[in-house]
Protein backbone atom coordinates (compact mmCIF):
# COMPACT_ATOMS: atom_id res chain seq x y z
CA UNK A 1 0.00 0.00 0.00
CA UNK A 2 2.79 2.56 0.83
CA UNK A 3 4.89 1.31 -2.27
CA UNK A 4 1.62 2.03 -3.50
CA UNK A 5 0.91 5.30 -3.12
CA UNK A 6 4.84 6.81 -3.41
CA UNK A 7 4.50 5.01 -6.90
CA UNK A 8 1.36 7.34 -7.95
CA UNK A 9 3.20 10.68 -6.48
CA UNK A 10 6.00 10.13 -8.49
CA UNK A 11 4.11 9.58 -11.81
CA UNK A 12 1.63 12.74 -10.92
CA UNK A 13 4.54 14.43 -10.35
CA UNK A 14 6.55 13.32 -13.61
CA UNK A 15 3.41 14.34 -15.59
CA UNK A 16 2.78 17.96 -14.23
CA UNK A 17 6.37 19.17 -14.41
CA UNK A 18 6.48 17.71 -18.11
CA UNK A 19 3.27 19.89 -18.35
CA UNK A 20 4.49 22.73 -17.04
CA UNK A 21 7.83 22.46 -19.20
CA UNK A 22 5.77 21.80 -22.48
CA UNK A 23 3.57 25.07 -21.27
CA UNK A 24 6.49 27.21 -20.88
CA UNK A 25 9.13 26.33 -23.71
CA UNK A 26 7.36 28.17 -26.35
CA UNK A 27 7.79 31.27 -24.65
CA UNK A 28 11.09 30.71 -23.51
CA UNK A 29 11.98 29.75 -27.24
CA UNK A 30 10.46 32.78 -28.95
CA UNK A 31 12.60 34.88 -25.84
CA UNK A 32 16.05 33.24 -26.75
CA UNK A 33 15.30 33.84 -30.22
CA UNK A 34 14.35 37.13 -29.93
CA UNK A 35 18.08 37.83 -28.61
CA UNK A 36 20.40 36.10 -31.10
CA UNK A 37 21.82 36.98 -34.09
CA UNK A 38 20.05 36.55 -37.50
CA UNK A 39 22.06 34.51 -39.30
CA UNK A 40 22.19 32.01 -36.74
CA UNK A 41 18.22 31.98 -35.73
CA UNK A 42 17.99 31.48 -39.91
CA UNK A 43 20.67 28.59 -39.64
CA UNK A 44 20.05 26.74 -36.08
CA UNK A 45 17.05 25.99 -33.51
CA UNK A 46 17.19 28.10 -30.75
CA UNK A 47 17.81 25.19 -28.15
CA UNK A 48 21.43 25.42 -29.45
CA UNK A 49 22.48 27.79 -27.04
CA UNK A 50 22.24 25.43 -24.57
CA UNK A 51 25.55 24.05 -25.67
CA UNK A 52 26.98 26.66 -24.09
CA UNK A 53 25.02 28.50 -21.98
CA UNK A 54 27.21 31.14 -20.78
CA UNK A 55 28.56 32.72 -23.74
CA UNK A 56 26.98 35.70 -23.66
CA UNK A 57 28.51 36.96 -26.96
CA UNK A 58 26.30 34.38 -28.52
CA UNK A 59 23.49 36.59 -27.61
CA UNK A 60 22.66 40.62 -29.06
CA UNK A 61 19.98 42.83 -28.60
CA UNK A 62 19.92 44.20 -32.39
CA UNK A 63 16.81 42.68 -32.87
CA UNK A 64 15.41 44.46 -30.67
CA UNK A 65 17.10 48.47 -31.74
CA UNK A 66 15.28 46.93 -35.43
CA UNK A 67 11.95 46.35 -34.87
CA UNK A 68 11.77 49.40 -32.74
CA UNK A 69 13.00 52.03 -35.19
CA UNK A 70 12.69 50.75 -38.29
CA UNK A 71 9.94 47.64 -37.51
CA UNK A 72 7.96 50.60 -36.39
CA UNK A 73 7.26 48.35 -33.08
CA UNK A 74 8.28 51.91 -30.81
CA UNK A 75 5.41 53.79 -32.65
CA UNK A 76 2.92 50.88 -32.28
CA UNK A 77 3.84 50.37 -28.65
CA UNK A 78 3.06 54.08 -27.68
CA UNK A 79 -0.26 53.79 -29.90
CA UNK A 80 -0.98 51.06 -27.66
CA UNK A 81 -0.98 52.93 -24.73
CA UNK A 82 -2.93 55.46 -25.66
CA UNK A 83 -5.89 53.50 -27.17
CA UNK A 84 -5.63 51.13 -24.15
CA UNK A 85 -5.83 53.75 -21.09
CA UNK A 86 -8.74 55.59 -22.85
CA UNK A 87 -9.98 52.32 -23.93
CA UNK A 88 -10.45 51.73 -20.45
CA UNK A 89 -10.87 54.38 -18.70
CA UNK A 90 -14.34 55.81 -20.47
CA UNK A 91 -16.39 52.31 -20.42
CA UNK A 92 -14.96 52.10 -16.45
CA UNK A 93 -16.33 55.48 -15.59
CA UNK A 94 -19.33 54.68 -17.77
CA UNK A 95 -20.11 51.61 -16.23
CA UNK A 96 -19.90 52.82 -12.68
CA UNK A 97 -22.80 55.33 -13.13
CA UNK A 98 -24.97 53.03 -14.78
CA UNK A 99 -24.19 50.13 -12.72
CA UNK A 100 -24.79 52.31 -9.43
CA UNK A 101 -27.87 53.82 -11.05
CA UNK A 102 -29.00 50.54 -11.94
CA UNK A 103 -28.19 48.92 -8.40
CA UNK A 104 -29.19 51.85 -6.02
CA UNK A 105 -31.93 54.11 -7.58
CA UNK A 106 -35.69 53.03 -7.49
CA UNK A 107 -37.03 53.26 -10.58
CA UNK A 108 -39.77 51.06 -13.26
CA UNK A 109 -38.29 49.31 -15.54
CA UNK A 110 -34.99 49.16 -13.87
CA UNK A 111 -34.82 45.37 -13.94
CA UNK A 112 -35.58 44.96 -17.45
CA UNK A 113 -32.66 47.64 -18.57
CA UNK A 114 -30.64 45.74 -16.90
CA UNK A 115 -31.82 42.44 -18.24
CA UNK A 116 -30.73 43.87 -21.51
CA UNK A 117 -27.82 45.16 -20.65
CA UNK A 118 -26.37 41.63 -19.99
CA UNK A 119 -28.15 40.16 -22.67
CA UNK A 120 -25.90 42.00 -25.01
CA UNK A 121 -23.09 40.63 -23.41
CA UNK A 122 -23.14 37.94 -25.94
CA UNK A 123 -23.90 39.61 -29.06
CA UNK A 124 -21.31 38.79 -31.54
CA UNK A 125 -18.73 42.03 -32.62
CA UNK A 126 -19.20 41.03 -36.02
CA UNK A 127 -22.72 41.78 -35.68
CA UNK A 128 -22.05 45.09 -34.86
CA UNK A 129 -19.02 46.18 -37.76
CA UNK A 130 -20.77 47.82 -40.92
CA UNK A 131 -22.86 49.79 -39.57
CA UNK A 132 -20.55 51.21 -37.13
CA UNK A 133 -17.86 51.03 -39.28
CA UNK A 134 -20.34 53.47 -42.19
CA UNK A 135 -21.10 55.77 -39.26
CA UNK A 136 -17.03 56.48 -39.00
CA UNK A 137 -16.55 56.73 -42.41
CA UNK A 138 -19.67 59.45 -42.52
CA UNK A 139 -18.01 61.28 -39.76
CA UNK A 140 -14.70 61.15 -40.35
CA UNK A 141 -13.87 58.77 -36.82
CA UNK A 142 -12.26 55.98 -38.53
CA UNK A 143 -8.47 55.36 -38.80
CA UNK A 144 -8.41 57.74 -35.45
CA UNK A 145 -8.14 57.21 -31.75
CA UNK A 146 -10.96 58.59 -30.72
CA UNK A 147 -13.50 56.17 -33.17
CA UNK A 148 -11.53 53.29 -31.24
CA UNK A 149 -12.01 54.85 -27.72
CA UNK A 150 -16.15 55.05 -28.32
CA UNK A 151 -15.79 51.40 -29.65
CA UNK A 152 -13.96 49.82 -27.03
CA UNK A 153 -16.74 51.97 -24.37
CA UNK A 154 -19.24 50.44 -26.11
CA UNK A 155 -18.26 46.57 -26.16
CA UNK A 156 -16.60 46.88 -22.91
CA UNK A 157 -19.69 48.42 -21.49
CA UNK A 158 -21.99 45.34 -20.90
CA UNK A 159 -19.53 43.32 -18.82
CA UNK A 160 -17.98 46.24 -16.71
CA UNK A 161 -21.82 47.16 -16.33
CA UNK A 162 -22.55 43.84 -14.91
CA UNK A 163 -19.22 43.44 -12.78
CA UNK A 164 -19.62 46.41 -11.03
CA UNK A 165 -23.74 45.71 -10.44
CA UNK A 166 -23.01 43.25 -8.94
CA UNK A 167 -20.58 44.40 -6.12
CA UNK A 168 -22.95 47.71 -5.67
CA UNK A 169 -25.92 45.02 -5.01
CA UNK A 170 -23.80 43.82 -2.35
CA UNK A 171 -22.90 46.90 -0.54
CA UNK A 172 -26.46 47.19 2.00
CA UNK A 173 -29.04 49.76 1.08
CA UNK A 174 -29.65 50.52 4.70
CA UNK A 175 -25.80 52.27 4.44
CA UNK A 176 -27.15 54.45 1.59
CA UNK A 177 -30.64 54.92 3.72
CA UNK A 178 -28.66 56.53 6.41
CA UNK A 179 -26.47 58.41 4.25
CA UNK A 180 -29.91 60.17 2.62
CA UNK A 181 -31.41 60.67 6.18
CA UNK A 182 -28.30 62.14 7.14
CA UNK A 183 -28.62 64.87 4.03
CA UNK A 184 -25.97 62.97 1.37
CA UNK A 185 -27.44 63.59 -2.30
CA UNK A 186 -27.52 60.66 -4.39
CA UNK A 187 -24.27 62.37 -6.27
CA UNK A 188 -22.74 62.53 -2.73
CA UNK A 189 -23.52 58.80 -1.89
CA UNK A 190 -22.36 57.92 -5.45
CA UNK A 191 -18.73 59.54 -5.36
CA UNK A 192 -18.18 59.70 -1.25
CA UNK A 193 -19.56 56.34 -0.84
CA UNK A 194 -19.87 53.20 -3.67
CA UNK A 195 -16.93 54.45 -5.28
CA UNK A 196 -14.29 54.49 -2.37
CA UNK A 197 -16.09 50.78 -1.28
CA UNK A 198 -15.78 49.11 -4.82
CA UNK A 199 -12.11 49.82 -5.26
CA UNK A 200 -11.54 46.32 -5.28
CA UNK A 201 -14.16 45.37 -8.17
CA UNK A 202 -13.06 48.72 -9.87
CA UNK A 203 -9.01 47.31 -9.82
CA UNK A 204 -10.27 43.57 -11.42
CA UNK A 205 -12.09 45.41 -13.83
CA UNK A 206 -9.89 47.91 -14.81
CA UNK A 207 -7.04 45.58 -15.37
CA UNK A 208 -9.37 43.50 -17.23
CA UNK A 209 -10.30 45.55 -19.69
CA UNK A 210 -6.71 47.42 -20.04
CA UNK A 211 -5.47 43.62 -21.13
CA UNK A 212 -8.68 43.25 -23.14
CA UNK A 213 -7.91 46.40 -25.03
CA UNK A 214 -4.35 45.56 -25.05
CA UNK A 215 -4.71 42.64 -26.57
CA UNK A 216 -7.61 43.34 -28.77
CA UNK A 217 -6.77 42.87 -32.40
CA UNK A 218 -9.96 42.96 -34.33
CA UNK A 219 -11.88 45.84 -33.27
CA UNK A 220 -8.59 47.76 -34.28
CA UNK A 221 -8.50 46.15 -37.20
CA UNK A 222 -11.86 46.74 -37.99
CA UNK A 223 -11.40 50.59 -36.91
CA UNK A 224 -8.18 51.90 -37.75
CA UNK A 225 -7.96 49.74 -41.05
CA UNK A 226 -4.62 49.97 -42.45
CA UNK A 227 -3.78 53.46 -40.96
CA UNK A 228 0.10 52.81 -39.77
CA UNK A 229 0.12 55.81 -37.45
CA UNK A 230 -2.52 54.91 -35.15
CA UNK A 231 -1.97 50.75 -35.54
CA UNK A 232 -1.36 49.39 -31.89
CA UNK A 233 1.09 46.76 -31.10
CA UNK A 234 -1.17 43.64 -32.16
CA UNK A 235 -2.18 44.97 -35.79
CA UNK A 236 1.72 46.28 -36.42
CA UNK A 237 2.54 42.15 -35.42
CA UNK A 238 0.19 40.76 -37.45
CA UNK A 239 1.08 42.86 -40.71
CA UNK A 240 4.56 42.46 -39.40
CA UNK A 241 3.92 38.52 -40.03
CA UNK A 242 3.18 38.90 -43.58
CA UNK A 243 5.87 41.13 -44.69
CA UNK A 244 8.95 39.44 -42.45
CA UNK A 245 7.76 35.80 -43.18
CA UNK A 246 10.64 33.96 -41.77
CA UNK A 247 12.53 36.70 -40.28
CA UNK A 248 12.38 34.45 -37.05
CA UNK A 249 14.83 37.22 -35.41
CA UNK A 250 12.72 39.97 -35.68
CA UNK A 251 9.46 38.49 -35.97
CA UNK A 252 10.52 36.81 -32.15
CA UNK A 253 11.68 40.21 -30.45
CA UNK A 254 8.62 42.12 -31.71
CA UNK A 255 6.31 39.22 -30.28
CA UNK A 256 7.84 39.74 -27.20
CA UNK A 257 7.90 43.57 -27.24
CA UNK A 258 3.65 43.01 -27.67
CA UNK A 259 3.66 40.71 -24.80
CA UNK A 260 6.16 42.75 -21.91
CA UNK A 261 3.09 44.96 -20.32
CA UNK A 262 0.67 41.89 -19.67
CA UNK A 263 3.44 39.65 -18.75
CA UNK A 264 4.55 42.79 -16.26
CA UNK A 265 0.95 42.98 -15.25
CA UNK A 266 0.25 39.20 -15.17
CA UNK A 267 3.06 38.55 -12.47
CA UNK A 268 3.03 41.79 -10.40
CA UNK A 269 -1.47 42.17 -10.40
CA UNK A 270 -1.92 38.14 -10.51
CA UNK A 271 -5.05 37.97 -7.95
CA UNK A 272 -6.41 40.98 -9.63
CA UNK A 273 -5.82 39.90 -12.53
CA UNK A 274 -7.43 36.04 -12.52
CA UNK A 275 -10.31 37.62 -10.58
CA UNK A 276 -11.20 40.07 -13.85
CA UNK A 277 -10.51 36.91 -16.15
CA UNK A 278 -12.59 34.83 -14.41
CA UNK A 279 -15.55 37.05 -13.88
CA UNK A 280 -14.96 38.70 -17.71
CA UNK A 281 -14.86 35.02 -18.96
CA UNK A 282 -18.76 35.84 -20.73
CA UNK A 283 -17.51 39.08 -22.00
CA UNK A 284 -18.52 38.54 -26.23
CA UNK B 1 -32.92 55.06 -3.06
CA UNK B 2 -35.89 57.36 -4.38
CA UNK B 3 -36.10 61.13 -4.10
CA UNK B 4 -38.30 63.42 -5.96
CA UNK B 5 -36.09 63.88 -8.87
CA UNK B 6 -35.49 60.71 -9.53
CA UNK B 7 -36.25 60.63 -13.12
CA UNK B 8 -33.24 63.14 -13.50
CA UNK B 9 -31.17 61.43 -11.33
CA UNK B 10 -31.48 58.36 -13.38
CA UNK B 11 -31.18 59.52 -16.57
CA UNK B 12 -27.92 61.82 -15.26
CA UNK B 13 -26.04 58.03 -14.38
CA UNK B 14 -27.75 55.62 -16.70
CA UNK B 15 -28.12 57.86 -19.82
CA UNK B 16 -24.78 57.80 -20.92
CA UNK B 17 -24.34 53.87 -21.11
CA UNK B 18 -27.58 53.63 -22.92
CA UNK B 19 -26.74 56.02 -25.38
CA UNK B 20 -23.13 53.87 -25.65
CA UNK B 21 -24.82 50.63 -25.93
CA UNK B 22 -27.69 52.15 -28.62
CA UNK B 23 -25.07 53.47 -30.81
CA UNK B 24 -22.27 50.31 -30.96
CA UNK B 25 -24.79 47.53 -30.09
CA UNK B 26 -28.56 47.74 -30.60
CA UNK B 27 -28.57 50.09 -33.49
CA UNK B 28 -26.40 48.20 -35.68
CA UNK B 29 -26.93 44.77 -34.55
CA UNK B 30 -30.58 45.89 -36.08
CA UNK B 31 -29.01 47.32 -39.11
CA UNK B 32 -26.75 44.52 -39.65
CA UNK B 33 -29.84 42.31 -40.22
CA UNK B 34 -31.15 44.68 -42.49
CA UNK B 35 -27.94 44.42 -44.58
CA UNK B 36 -28.22 40.70 -44.64
CA UNK B 37 -30.89 40.93 -47.11
CA UNK B 38 -29.11 44.01 -49.04
CA UNK B 39 -26.31 44.09 -51.95
CA UNK B 40 -22.70 43.86 -51.93
CA UNK B 41 -22.88 47.98 -51.18
CA UNK B 42 -26.47 48.22 -49.06
CA UNK B 43 -27.67 49.47 -52.34
CA UNK B 44 -31.16 46.90 -53.42
CA UNK B 45 -32.63 44.35 -51.59
CA UNK B 46 -31.64 40.95 -52.53
CA UNK B 47 -33.85 38.37 -50.84
CA UNK B 48 -32.39 35.48 -49.50
CA UNK B 49 -29.12 35.68 -51.83
CA UNK B 50 -26.68 36.17 -48.94
CA UNK B 51 -27.89 33.58 -46.77
CA UNK B 52 -27.70 31.18 -49.91
CA UNK B 53 -24.16 31.95 -50.44
CA UNK B 54 -23.49 31.76 -46.47
CA UNK B 55 -25.37 28.02 -46.12
CA UNK B 56 -24.06 26.65 -49.84
CA UNK B 57 -20.28 28.76 -50.73
CA UNK B 58 -17.50 26.14 -50.76
CA UNK B 59 -15.90 28.64 -48.55
CA UNK B 60 -18.56 28.38 -45.82
CA UNK B 61 -18.94 25.22 -45.89
CA UNK B 62 -15.31 24.83 -45.09
CA UNK B 63 -15.92 26.97 -42.44
CA UNK B 64 -18.60 25.60 -41.08
CA UNK B 65 -16.73 22.47 -40.79
CA UNK B 66 -13.59 24.02 -39.40
CA UNK B 67 -15.53 25.53 -37.08
CA UNK B 68 -17.26 22.88 -35.97
CA UNK B 69 -14.07 20.77 -35.46
CA UNK B 70 -12.77 23.69 -32.78
CA UNK B 71 -15.65 23.55 -30.77
CA UNK B 72 -15.87 20.02 -30.64
CA UNK B 73 -12.39 19.44 -29.99
CA UNK B 74 -10.80 22.67 -28.20
CA UNK B 75 -14.07 22.75 -25.97
CA UNK B 76 -13.71 18.65 -24.85
CA UNK B 77 -9.49 19.48 -24.79
CA UNK B 78 -9.73 22.47 -22.84
CA UNK B 79 -12.33 21.59 -20.80
CA UNK B 80 -10.40 17.42 -19.37
CA UNK B 81 -7.42 19.22 -19.35
CA UNK B 82 -8.11 22.29 -17.21
CA UNK B 83 -10.39 19.25 -15.39
CA UNK B 84 -7.45 17.22 -15.06
CA UNK B 85 -4.52 19.78 -14.44
CA UNK B 86 -7.23 20.86 -11.27
CA UNK B 87 -7.52 17.79 -9.52
CA UNK B 88 -3.81 16.69 -10.10
CA UNK B 89 -2.33 20.19 -9.13
CA UNK B 90 -4.31 20.00 -5.44
CA UNK B 91 -1.76 17.31 -4.51
CA UNK B 92 1.55 18.61 -5.22
CA UNK B 93 3.61 21.38 -2.74
CA UNK B 94 4.20 23.68 -6.09
CA UNK B 95 0.86 23.66 -6.84
CA UNK B 96 0.58 27.40 -6.89
CA UNK B 97 3.96 27.80 -9.48
CA UNK B 98 1.94 25.46 -12.26
CA UNK B 99 -1.34 27.07 -11.98
CA UNK B 100 0.83 30.23 -12.81
CA UNK B 101 2.73 29.01 -15.70
CA UNK B 102 0.08 26.94 -16.82
CA UNK B 103 -2.45 30.69 -16.75
CA UNK B 104 0.10 32.33 -18.50
CA UNK B 105 -0.43 31.96 -21.82
CA UNK B 106 -3.72 33.70 -21.00
CA UNK B 107 -1.76 37.18 -20.21
CA UNK B 108 -0.38 36.99 -23.84
CA UNK B 109 -2.44 38.39 -26.90
CA UNK B 110 -3.93 35.48 -29.30
CA UNK B 111 -1.06 37.57 -31.79
CA UNK B 112 1.95 37.19 -30.21
CA UNK B 113 0.63 33.72 -29.38
CA UNK B 114 0.17 32.98 -33.01
CA UNK B 115 3.70 33.68 -33.60
CA UNK B 116 5.19 31.80 -30.61
CA UNK B 117 3.47 28.72 -32.97
CA UNK B 118 3.90 29.33 -36.09
CA UNK B 119 7.91 29.67 -34.95
CA UNK B 120 7.04 25.95 -32.99
CA UNK B 121 5.40 24.73 -36.58
CA UNK B 122 8.18 26.37 -38.54
CA UNK B 123 8.85 24.17 -41.23
CA UNK B 124 12.72 23.48 -43.73
CA UNK B 125 12.66 20.79 -46.32
CA UNK B 126 14.59 17.74 -45.18
CA UNK B 127 18.38 17.53 -44.51
CA UNK B 128 18.18 21.50 -43.99
CA UNK B 129 18.75 22.20 -40.45
CA UNK B 130 15.14 22.19 -38.65
CA UNK B 131 14.63 25.87 -36.35
CA UNK B 132 10.87 24.80 -35.58
CA UNK B 133 10.86 22.95 -32.22
CA UNK B 134 8.63 20.28 -33.68
CA UNK B 135 9.96 19.27 -37.13
CA UNK B 136 13.14 19.43 -34.72
CA UNK B 137 11.68 16.61 -32.74
CA UNK B 138 10.63 14.75 -35.70
CA UNK B 139 14.08 14.61 -37.90
CA UNK B 140 16.19 13.80 -34.85
CA UNK B 141 13.92 10.36 -34.18
CA UNK B 142 14.32 9.70 -37.98
CA UNK B 143 11.07 11.09 -39.28
CA UNK B 144 10.17 13.70 -41.86
CA UNK B 145 9.72 16.85 -41.43
CA UNK B 146 5.80 18.27 -41.62
CA UNK B 147 4.47 21.33 -42.97
CA UNK B 148 2.14 21.24 -39.76
CA UNK B 149 0.29 24.34 -41.15
CA UNK B 150 -0.20 23.54 -44.83
CA UNK B 151 -1.22 19.63 -44.65
CA UNK B 152 -4.86 19.41 -43.83
CA UNK B 153 -7.30 19.54 -42.89
CA UNK B 154 -6.90 17.41 -40.14
CA UNK B 155 -3.16 18.28 -39.13
CA UNK B 156 -3.26 21.84 -39.65
CA UNK B 157 -6.80 22.12 -37.66
CA UNK B 158 -5.46 20.39 -35.17
CA UNK B 159 -2.61 22.58 -35.30
CA UNK B 160 -4.38 25.65 -34.76
CA UNK B 161 -6.58 24.16 -32.35
CA UNK B 162 -3.53 23.02 -30.11
CA UNK B 163 -2.58 26.63 -30.08
CA UNK B 164 -6.12 27.38 -28.73
CA UNK B 165 -5.77 24.92 -26.18
CA UNK B 166 -2.06 26.31 -25.02
CA UNK B 167 -4.33 29.35 -23.71
CA UNK B 168 -7.01 28.77 -22.78
CA UNK B 169 -6.79 25.32 -20.58
CA UNK B 170 -5.09 27.75 -17.64
CA UNK B 171 -8.45 29.59 -17.90
CA UNK B 172 -10.53 26.19 -16.95
CA UNK B 173 -7.74 24.71 -15.09
CA UNK B 174 -8.50 28.00 -12.75
CA UNK B 175 -12.11 27.44 -12.56
CA UNK B 176 -12.49 23.72 -12.51
CA UNK B 177 -9.61 24.15 -9.16
CA UNK B 178 -12.06 26.26 -7.54
CA UNK B 179 -14.84 24.49 -7.55
CA UNK B 180 -12.75 21.37 -7.27
CA UNK B 181 -11.42 22.67 -4.19
CA UNK B 182 -15.20 23.46 -2.99
CA UNK B 183 -16.01 19.48 -2.44
CA UNK B 184 -16.30 18.93 0.80
CA UNK B 185 -13.10 16.92 1.98
CA UNK B 186 -14.88 14.27 4.13
CA UNK B 187 -17.21 13.63 1.64
CA UNK B 188 -14.12 12.34 -1.17
CA UNK B 189 -12.42 10.86 2.06
CA UNK B 190 -15.77 8.51 3.38
CA UNK B 191 -16.10 7.29 0.00
CA UNK B 192 -12.36 6.24 0.07
CA UNK B 193 -12.50 4.66 3.46
CA UNK B 194 -15.79 2.68 1.62
CA UNK B 195 -13.30 1.35 -0.45
CA UNK B 196 -13.51 2.87 -3.69
CA UNK B 197 -10.60 3.50 -5.97
CA UNK B 198 -9.56 7.08 -6.93
CA UNK B 199 -11.38 6.80 -10.23
CA UNK B 200 -14.37 5.26 -8.62
CA UNK B 201 -14.54 8.21 -6.58
CA UNK B 202 -13.36 10.46 -9.49
CA UNK B 203 -16.68 8.93 -11.13
CA UNK B 204 -19.35 9.09 -8.67
CA UNK B 205 -18.48 11.91 -6.54
CA UNK B 206 -16.04 14.53 -8.07
CA UNK B 207 -17.56 14.69 -11.28
CA UNK B 208 -21.32 14.30 -10.46
CA UNK B 209 -20.36 17.39 -7.50
CA UNK B 210 -18.73 19.97 -10.43
CA UNK B 211 -21.23 18.82 -12.94
CA UNK B 212 -22.47 22.99 -13.13
CA UNK B 213 -19.32 23.83 -13.22
CA UNK B 214 -17.93 21.79 -15.93
CA UNK B 215 -21.40 23.05 -17.99
CA UNK B 216 -20.63 26.59 -17.33
CA UNK B 217 -16.87 26.51 -18.42
CA UNK B 218 -17.91 24.28 -21.05
CA UNK B 219 -20.20 26.82 -22.52
CA UNK B 220 -17.79 29.74 -21.89
CA UNK B 221 -15.46 28.07 -24.44
CA UNK B 222 -17.50 26.82 -26.99
CA UNK B 223 -18.90 30.72 -27.19
CA UNK B 224 -15.38 31.79 -27.36
CA UNK B 225 -14.41 29.39 -30.07
CA UNK B 226 -17.63 30.06 -32.28
CA UNK B 227 -16.03 33.77 -32.72
CA UNK B 228 -12.08 32.48 -33.04
CA UNK B 229 -10.33 34.72 -35.40
CA UNK B 230 -7.00 36.27 -33.99
CA UNK B 231 -5.03 32.89 -34.42
CA UNK B 232 -6.26 31.75 -37.87
CA UNK B 233 -5.86 35.43 -39.02
CA UNK B 234 -2.24 35.47 -37.84
CA UNK B 235 -1.01 31.82 -38.35
CA UNK B 236 -2.67 30.79 -41.70
CA UNK B 237 -5.08 33.64 -42.89
CA UNK B 238 -7.57 30.69 -43.70
CA UNK B 239 -4.99 29.08 -46.19
CA UNK B 240 -5.03 25.42 -46.68
CA UNK B 241 -8.45 24.84 -45.72
CA UNK B 242 -8.88 26.19 -42.31
CA UNK B 243 -10.61 29.07 -42.86
CA UNK B 244 -13.65 29.84 -40.08
CA UNK B 245 -16.52 31.73 -39.84
CA UNK B 246 -15.14 35.25 -38.57
CA UNK B 247 -12.12 34.86 -40.75
CA UNK B 248 -14.53 34.72 -43.93
CA UNK B 249 -16.75 37.50 -42.44
CA UNK B 250 -13.45 39.63 -42.38
CA UNK B 251 -12.64 38.76 -45.63
CA UNK B 252 -15.96 39.88 -46.80
CA UNK B 253 -15.85 42.99 -45.56
CA UNK B 254 -12.39 43.92 -46.31
CA UNK B 255 -11.14 42.13 -49.17
CA UNK B 256 -13.88 41.82 -50.90
CA UNK B 257 -16.09 44.81 -50.11
CA UNK B 258 -19.48 42.91 -50.17
CA UNK B 259 -21.43 44.30 -47.16
CA UNK B 260 -24.56 42.15 -48.04
CA UNK B 261 -22.28 38.81 -47.32
CA UNK B 262 -20.64 39.96 -44.48
CA UNK B 263 -23.75 41.01 -43.16
CA UNK B 264 -25.22 37.43 -43.53
CA UNK B 265 -21.95 35.66 -42.61
CA UNK B 266 -22.35 37.57 -38.94
CA UNK B 267 -26.08 36.77 -38.63
CA UNK B 268 -25.35 33.21 -38.41
CA UNK B 269 -22.79 33.73 -35.72
CA UNK B 270 -25.51 35.44 -34.12
CA UNK B 271 -28.19 32.48 -34.29
CA UNK B 272 -25.48 30.14 -33.18
CA UNK B 273 -24.78 31.90 -30.30
CA UNK B 274 -28.73 32.70 -29.78
CA UNK B 275 -28.94 29.05 -27.38
CA UNK B 276 -25.81 30.22 -25.10
CA UNK B 277 -27.89 34.15 -24.85
CA UNK B 278 -30.42 32.57 -23.34
CA UNK B 279 -27.95 29.66 -20.52
CA UNK B 280 -26.04 32.71 -20.02
CA UNK B 281 -29.10 35.27 -18.95
CA UNK B 282 -30.49 32.21 -16.39
CA UNK B 283 -26.61 31.80 -15.27
CA UNK B 284 -26.52 35.54 -13.54
CA UNK B 285 -29.77 35.85 -12.64
CA UNK B 286 -29.11 33.02 -10.64
CA UNK B 287 -25.98 34.20 -9.64
CA UNK B 288 -27.32 37.89 -8.85
CA UNK B 289 -30.11 36.15 -6.02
Amino acid sequence: MFKKMNFTKIIINVFIIAFMFIWILPTIGLLVTSFRPASEVSSTGWWTVLNSPLKFTQFTIENYQQVLNQGGMAYAFRNSFIIAIFGTALPVLVAAFAAFGLAKLQFRGRAVVYTIIVGLLVVPLQLTFIPVLKIYNALNLSGTFVGVWLAHTGYGLPFAVFMLHNFFSSLPDDLFEAAYIDGASIWTSFYKLALPLSVPAIASLVIFQFLWVWNDLLVALIYLGGFQEVAPLTVKLSSLVGSYGQNWHLLTSAAFISMVVPLIIFFALQRYFVRGILAGSVKG
Amino acid sequence: MYNKNIKKWVALFIGPALFFLTLFLIYPSIQTFIFSFMGRRSEEFVGLDNFIYAFTSRAMLTSFRNNLMWIVFFTFGTVSLGLLMAILVDKVKYEKIAKSIIFMPMAVSFVGAGVIWKFIYDYKPMGANQIGLLNQILTSLGFQPKGWLIQGPLMNNFALIFVGLWIWTGFSMVILSAAYKGIPKDLLEAGRVDGANEWQVFRHIILPYMKPTIAVVATTMAVNVLKIFDIVYVMTNGNYGTEVIANRMYKEMFQYRNYGRASAIAVVLFVLVIPVIFMNVKRMRGEDQ
